[in-house]
């Protein structure tokens, strides 16, 4: 297990800047996750660790010492691609151990092994068979036994299970999760999907565009989402974020939007900040801090029922306030909800977050 | 699915014009079939009466002839080997790398390819085989098949690598495998099914081919089948149609076992030059 680090890392493509100035440290045993849409450079800074693109410029460093120009083969390092890439024309076995055999293992100790990881992770009875005769969960955990056959420094994953579908995908994440706990394992995985990266992540790097916008635990990430980008990328569903007139009136922030009724906010510099550039803010609450309220009543925003979701535990409420400009609320109940054509949903002033006009968290009170 | 009487009439006329079409172009072959078996073939479609092997025991009786079909397989398989190793390494090179520049050469190559080997080319390729030296050798048709079917082996090749997912080469490198042991692993068999479509088919164009070794060759002994067909016919330049149909049939029957062997082992998918 080794430190990952990123200093300056650039990669373009022609005019295009895949990965932009790019600098972060992982630590010994960490497992961070890249997350972001497509395009936004998580893979392409994968691959430059893996060794399989080669930066414009700056730095990558494993375990300390600098690999940026080092062939794949000698950074000692195991990945799970998104396409499994198990050789059509090797068993299991063979497909497992190959990393072994190109490390010189005997055939019987390296088969010897292969088994061994096969069992874990329950496709030991399958060693004989080709890779197009067996599922494609099953596909998926023999190239992750490829992966964990040998002692590497880093493991990477790119997108590992987007190819599984949802419940196999719920089934593989837990068990990737509790290797993580049992081996500690350094690891970088690359996905598009919050809610594994709030799984598997002990940090979470959100890219967009190129660049890292937040990099920081999923709680923090939750809880704190540095721009409008990670608020609306993280939380399933995400962040409603609201525009909103601000103003500073008694010395209090007073926000005004169609529908919303909000009680005055206790003003701090970086609000006052925010304000002399702009009075043009963002509130954002997340789905599951708002419930139904009565009507008129203080901290709600109020607009026409737009649909209403019963998912068994909870429904999805959602009001439409004009323009595609939807609030929904993760309401917790197992009943069905009786709700009347206009609907008044409520917060509570803890759960509200600022966004100033260039969309940068206000940090709130006390942060 | 029940059938209105004049769709099944419709359904019952082509069906009997294309068994006639087919009939048409299986006649040449039942032909093909039987006037190797007829002591007294002609060129008209007859059943052997009675069946005999006597046109073969003469042709086998013609030591020209059968050191022609050697030198058939020399040059066949001569050349296969190199269009073969050539064509897989550089269409490799062509797919994998990213030379700048590599789209252009490869159709570039494509347009060449019809010019080497084509009788346009005739009187050069003979002036530089004999420059070389290479007059009446093996060596020499060998030389110019593999110059002539090169550019199209590594397109249909190179088609065939860019349809593979990088990622195999990847993650075997990755497991920390060299580019080349990455090649031999993992590459070389995934592309295999590409390289058997590419030796087949310049196994029969080579076995097949008449105008380039009739060129570059002199001696008797080096012709090829294709040549040799020619000592079936009379002095008047009539064909002596019992042997040279026997001839015929030996001469297409690598080919046929080829093709079947081929179809057995690896499957035929044949992958065309152009992609959508």
């Amino acid at each position: 297990m080794a430190s990952v680090e990123f200093k300056n890392v650039t990669k373009s493509f022609g005019e295009f800047k895949a990965v932009a100035d790019v600098s972060f440290d992982i630590g010994d045993g960490e497992f961070v996750c890249l997350l972001g849409p497509s395009g936004c450079g998580k893979t392409t800074s994968l691959r430059m660790l893996a060794g399989l693109e080669t930066p414009t410029s700056g730095k990558i460093l494993i375990g300390g010492e600098e690999v940026t120009h080092l062939h794949p083969k000698d950074r000692n390092i195991a990945m799970v691609f998104q396409d499994y890439a198990l050789y059509p024309h090797m068993n299991l076995a063979d497909n497992i151990a190959y990393p072994l055999k190109v490390r010189g293992e005997p055939v019987a100790q390296r088969h010897g092994r292969a088994k061994e990881v096969a069992d874990v992770l329950k496709i030991g009875h399958l060693m004989d068979r080709l890779p197009s005769q067996i599922s494609g969960g099953q596909q998926q955990r023999t190239s992750l036994a490829r992966a964990l056959v040998y002692p590497a420094k880093v493991y990477l994953f790119d997108e590992p299970l987007s190819n599984l579908d949802a419940k196999l995908r719920l089934e593989a994440r837990g068990f990737l999760n509790h290797l993580q706990r049992d081996m500690g394992m350094t690891a970088v995985y690359v996905t598009h999907d919050q809610a594994e990266a709030m799984a598997l992540a002990t940090r979470i790097a959100v890219m967009d565009q190129g660049h890292i916008v937040q990099f920081a635990s999923p709680i923090e990430i939750y809880r704190r989402p540095a721009t409008t980008f990670v608020a609306n990328f993280v939380g399933n569903p995400p962040m409603n974020l609201v525009e909103v007139e601000g103003a500073q009136v008694d010395g209090k922030l007073v926000l005004k939007a169609e529908g919303l009724t909000i009680a005055g906010l206790a003003m701090t510099d970086a609000i006052g900040k925010a304000l002399t550039a702009s009075g043009k803010l963002t509130l954002g609450v997340r789905p599951e801090h708002l419930g139904i309220a009565a009507a008129g009543a203080v901290n709600t925003i109020t607009a026409p029922l737009f649909a209403n979701e019963n998912m068994g535990p909870e429904s999805l409420v959602t009001v439409d306030r004009g323009d595609s400009a939807r609030v929904t609320a993760r309401i917790f109940t197992d009943d069905h909800l009786d709700l009347s054509k206009v609907v008044t949903l409520g917060f509570s002033a803890e759960h509200v977050h600022l966004f100033d006009s260039a969309g940068k968290r206000i940090p709130a009170l006390g942060e | 699915m029940k059938l209105t009487i004049p769709a099944f009439v419709g359904r019952i006329a082509f069906s009997a014009l294309a068994a006639l079409i087919g009939a048409i172009f299986a006649l040449p072959l039942l032909w093909f079939l039987f006037a190797p078996f007829n002591a007294r073939a002609e060129l008209g479609l007859a059943l052997p009466d009675p069946w005999t092997l006597n046109n073969f025991v003469t042709v086998f009786g013609n030591s020209y002839a059968v050191q022609a079909l050697w030198n058939s397989f020399i040059q066949a398989v001569g050349g296969v080997i190199l269009v073969g190793a050539a064509a897989t390494l550089a269409a490799y090179a062509l797919s994998r790398s990213s030379i700048p520049g590599k789209g252009a050469v490869t159709y570039i190559l494509l347009l060449f390819s019809s010019v080497v080997s084509g009788s346009a080319a005739m009187v050069p390729i003979f002036l530089i085989v004999s420059a070389a030296g290479l007059m009446d050798t093996h060596l020499a048709v060998i030389l110019t098949f593999a110059g002539g079917l090169l550019p199209t082996a590594m397109f249909i090749l190179r088609d065939f690598i860019d349809s593979i997912p990088k990622s195999y080469e990847e993650s075997a490198m990755v497991a920390g495998a060299s580019p080349v042991q990455a090649f031999f692993d993992v590459a070389l068999p995934v592309i295999r099914p590409g390289i058997v479509v590419v030796v087949v088919w310049g196994f029969v164009n080579i076995w097949g081919s008449f105008l380039i070794p009739f060129i570059l060759l002199r001696s008797d002994s080096n012709m090829p089948a294709s040549v040799a067909i020619y000592s079936f016919y009379s002095e008047a330049g009539t064909p002596i149609v019992t042997l040279l149909a026997a001839y015929s049939l030996i001469y297409s029957l690598p080919v046929i076992v080829l093709y079947l062997f081929v179809s057995w082992k690896f499957g035929f998918r044949f992958f065309g030059g152009i992609k959508a």
